[in-house]
């Protein structure tokens, strides 16, 4: 619809002014969460309230100027979002400081969240500076698809990787320690989409029909089986059920979306379940969270409590029913790690359903907007990457959030821009800005200037005054 | 590349409607049953923060919640601990007894009867608080009996309970040994739990309110039911003669292994009056009444004062009484002095004594007197019911007249009250054991025309040398002391 809309000479309006408008409620939300958890906790308005509110406001406004400097056009929705979900991350994140420091424990997650949410925006602001046009990165199709391999690899390497909690899937340099899957996962979107966009066709056309059902040819396999391979190879070597799933189900995602045929979709889905039943027959590790989903309650409180976790925010979200037992009146530092993977799950006890809903819904927003700027999107890199965006998202999503509600297998990952941890926070900061740029180049208006695109050195002397 | 891309815009949309429809599966339809279930210590860390209601005797909590300062914002403390501590039980992070268990809804706030001062609550943002629960029992009888039983010395075992026979309302309840459920309320879990671990493994177990959890040999208390199944069978009064004797062969025995003496009580020869053989609390007399009447009548009898039967709902678990029902001839003679497989809670016995006190009712026994909301108003105030007519109102002033004599000439003389007429009967029962003493029971009741109170008294074990213990000597003072302390 928008992208005929384009074509009968519709155009976007900028909308930056809404963008404002919507940052200020995201900064309520933050701003608000975080004097709610002193008024809660402590019973009193947090002492350095206006610094902490001072610093996220100055922090989202730059990161607004700045879109509104150089990608003008871009949409208005994504950056409130995502300034919402971040304050209330911060202020939860908070929340649980202050639990943990009540039971004697010296823990300062929300200071160093906020350094790392500092650090997102300043990536996020070089993206939007440096990247002025997304399909420049289709020259670097091949090389972020060997920078990605390699940083999955680099947890492998002994010396700076560790494993926590049985997953190997950290790097420790210095002080620093950091998930460089987090940062795979975006290179791997843009080494699909520039490889997809290539071989679309070949990849699409050829194959044979089978009851209503393209097949595609056995030779053009290869990539899928790579990604299948790759994938088992994170489940096997890392211990990392989550991250394997996800760049599994993004390769699948992507490569549907670019060839259009639901056929890559049944033979990734065959590939998939061979893949789960393999693991489950093979590694232990995988057996059991299995076991442990079907059967939370024979894991806790015996055989080794291993459903403590899990059975323990479900509790949690339980006791906070509706609307939540408000901040200070729950108990969820109970749930081990509840400041990352299980952050949900705080939320679900202290803020209610209609919290755990409305971030739900929140991240259905992001995933719609960046669908949205797929569709309208004037090129097929742009339109596969906005794709692959919003399905490594979605997945996510999904993936973590309904394995602390039960839904399915617990796997562990961080929730966006919600969870403790700083490689996930720049990452998706990241991949807002990449989704920033592509949905400003869908959205502006089709150079009215023939030639702007034409690189002739000649005309580009002429063109003295460019119109933003 | 638009259409699958709309494609996965469905596919995503189903995956967040999961998700949504998911989230309010576990935090709406499931949430009740997860707070259910006693896993979840969030549930019981919010019970165990809450301002409880308190447990009244009188004007007097014995058992209240005052803020604490620390994360669980109340403590439970017990004002009196030791002497309330086998009605009010403890309320630990862990578990709780006594009133603190069988109150724990309304003392909590949960119960239904306070659903509106808890919408209020809920209305104005204020924590809920729980209701208060007010005991029949009457503090200064509580405080004699505790005393008297008290003053056996360390290391008595023993329970007084007194009732009031007109309603049941139990007046006092005292079992010794004690202990402090303010240590087990602490706010210190690793100390609470030594505290447990160490009153649980105590041999002198004093975690059990003996008035109701522990079943003892009644002795010649129990006389008064065999006495009760006689004139019940129409063939005596309390002016009648009796069987008498200074020894009884059992039926079906021989040699004088089977032979019930009077331990030197005179009991005559042949036929003695009714009044002697209570008196003088003769065996032979009660052993010959037992069979003339009949193990069933005498099973009958027992059952009808609460014997075999549960009773008690404020307070658990109840111990259940117990007297045999398939007996032969010489078991029944021994069962008709309250030995053979005859046992008794002090509980019970006083039942019996209140039995015979209310005209041949016996009342069901309560002590929640009245359930409050957290502003004292009454919500629910208990009526007393009846639990069974024992014997019909002639019997019971034969009975009483039988132990009016037993205070005034006999061996229940040590709980008379110069000016009131006291009814009373002793006990001393064998433990069956030679290592273990016998133990000694004494119930009464006072005034004998317009009974105000009935009490039981036990001595299961205490520091007194095995030949003086007897119920008159030890358990009739402490009786006295109560039943002065309810007229008076």
């Amino acid at each position: 619809m928008a992208q005929s809309g384009t074509l009968m000479g519709f155009v976007h309006r900028r909308r930056r002014g809404a963008e404002l408008f919507l940052l200020v409620i995201a900064l309520a939300v933050g701003i608000g969460g975080y004097a709610a958890v002193g008024i809660g906790v402590q019973g009193k308005v947090p002492a350095d309230i206006v610094g902490y509110g001072g610093g996220l406001a100055a922090l989202v406004i730059a990161a607004h100027v700045v879109v509104r400097l150089v990608a003008p056009y871009a949409d208005p929705v994504l950056l409130p979002v995502v300034a919402a979900l971040n304050g209330l991350g911060l202020a939860v994140i908070h929340r649980l400081d202050l639990a943990y420091q009540a039971e004697g424990g010296k823990h300062d997650y929300a200071q160093q969240q906020l350094i790392w949410m500092t650090l997102g925006v300043v990536l996020f602001v070089a993206t939007l500076l440096l990247l002025r046009d997304h399909r420049v990165l289709q020259r670097f199709t091949y090389t972020s698809g060997l920078v990605a391999i390699g940083l999955l690899l680099l947890p492998m390497m002994p010396g700076i990787g560790t494993t926590i909690n049985g997953a190997r899937i950290w790097i420790h340099v210095g002080p620093f320690s950091f998930q460089p899957g987090e940062v795979a996962k975006v290179l791997l979107v843009v080494a699909f989409a520039g490889y997809l966009v290539l071989h679309r066709d070949a990849l699409a056309l050829a194959g044979r029909r089978v009851v209503f059902v393209d097949l595609p040819r056995g030779r053009d396999l290869g990539p899928i089986l790579g990604m299948w391979l790759v994938s088992l190879g994170i489940l096997v070597f890392q211990k990392d059920l989550g991250s394997s799933l996800l760049f599994f189900g993004l390769f699948l995602v992507m490569l549907y979306v670019a060839t259009e045929r639901p056929g890559w979709l049944l033979v990734g889905g065959v590939l998939f379940a061979g893949g789960a039943a393999l693991g489950y027959e093979l590694f232990g590790h995988v057996r059991t969270r299995f076991d442990i989903w079907l059967n939370p309650w024979q894991y806790y409180g015996k055989n080794g409590d291993l459903s403590f976790q899990p059975v323990e925010a479900m509790f949690g979200m339980g006791w906070g029913g509706l609307i939540g037992r408000g901040f200070g009146n729950g108990s969820p530092e109970r749930v081990p790690y509840a400041e990352s993977d299980f952050i949900i799950g705080a939320i679900g006890e202290e803020l209610g359903l209609t919290a755990v809903i409305a971030v739900i819904l929140l991240y259905g927003l992001i995933v719609e907007r960046a669908l949205r700027s797929a569709l309208i999107s004037r090129d097929g890199f742009g339109k596969l990457m906005a794709t692959g965006l919003a399905g490594v998202f979605a997945l996510q999503v999904f993936v973590v959030i309904g394995g602390v509600t039960r839904l399915i297998p617990l796997t562990g990952l961080t929730t966006p821009f919600l969870s403790y941890g700083g490689s996930s926070l720049v990452a998706n900061w990241v991949i807002i800005a990449l989704l920033l740029r592509i949905s400003d180049q869908a959205r502006r208006p089709v150079p009215d200037l023939s030639g702007d695109d034409d690189t002739s050195p000649d005309l580009e002397h002429t063109q003295v005054v460019k119109l933003s | 590349m638009n259409k699958p891309i709309r494609t996965i815009s469905i596919f995503c949309l189903l995956l967040f409607l999961a998700l949504m429809v998911n989230a309010t599966y576990l935090q709406y339809y499931k949430a009740s049953s997860l707070d259910k279930d006693p896993r979840n210590r969030r549930v019981i860390v919010a019970a165990y923060s809450r301002e409880r209601g308190a447990i009244l005797v009188g004007r007097n909590p014995v058992a209240e919640s005052v803020p604490s300062k620390d994360q669980y914002k109340f403590q439970r403390t017990y004002p009196a601990p030791l002497e309330y501590a086998p009605i009010t039980g403890f309320f630990s992070y862990y578990s709780q007894t006594g009133i603190e268990q069988t109150e724990n809804a309304v003392l909590s706030g949960d119960d239904p009867g306070l659903f509106v001062t808890k919408l209020v609550d809920l209305l104005s943002n204020n924590p809920t608080k729980g209701g208060s629960v007010q005991l029949t029992i009457n503090a200064k009888a509580q405080d004699a009996a505790y005393q008297g039983l008290k003053a056996l010395g360390p290391g008595v075992q023993g329970s007084v309970v007194a009732l009031e026979p007109r309603t049941g309302k139990i007046l006092a309840m005292v079992s010794l040994p004690t202990y402090d459920p303010n240590r087990l309320a602490s706010h210190d879990l690793a100390s609470v739990q030594a505290a447990y671990d160490r009153l649980n493994a105590d041999p002198s177990e004093p975690l059990l309110n003996r008035a109701i959890q522990t079943t003892l040999p009644p002795g010649s208390t129990f006389k008064l039911v065999t006495a009760a199944a006689a004139i019940q069978s129409g063939n005596y009064t309390a002016a009648d003669q009796v069987p008498g004797g200074p020894t009884y062969q059992l039926p079906l025995t021989s040699g004088p292994s089977g032979q019930i003496s009077n331990e030197g009580r005179d009991c005559g020869t042949n036929r003695i009056p009714f009044t002697q053989a209570m008196g003088n609390s003769c065996n032979t007399s009660f052993a010959a009444l037992a069979n003339e009447v009949g193990a069933e009548a005498l099973a009958k009898q027992a059952e009808a004062f609460g014997f075999n039967s549960h009773y008690l709902d404020d307070l658990r678990p109840q111990a259940v009484s117990q007297f045999p029902t398939q007996m032969d001839a010489a078991q029944t003679g021994q069962a008709g002095i309250g030995q053979y497989d005859v046992r008794s809670t002090p509980l019970q016995m006083a039942m019996v004594a209140a039995g015979i006190a209310n005209a041949g009712t016996v009342m069901q026994p309560y002590v929640v007197d009245e359930v409050q909301s957290p502003n004292y108003d009454v919500i629910n105030k208990v009526e007393p019911k009846e639990l069974s007519q024992a014997v019909s109102a002639t019997t019971a002033s034969e009975l009483t007249k039988l132990m009016v004599y037993t205070v005034d000439h006999g061996t229940a003389d040590p709980a008379a009250i110069p000016g009131i007429s006291v009814a009373g009967k002793t006990g001393t029962a064998q433990s069956g054991i030679t290592s273990v003493p016998p133990y000694a029971w004494f119930v009464s009741f006072a005034p004998a025309e317009d009974p105000k109170v009935a009490v039981a008294v036990m001595i299961q074990k205490a520091n007194i040398p095995r030949d003086e213990i007897a119920g008159g000597v030890y358990g009739g003072p402490i009786a006295k002391a109560v039943m002065e302390a309810v007229i008076q």
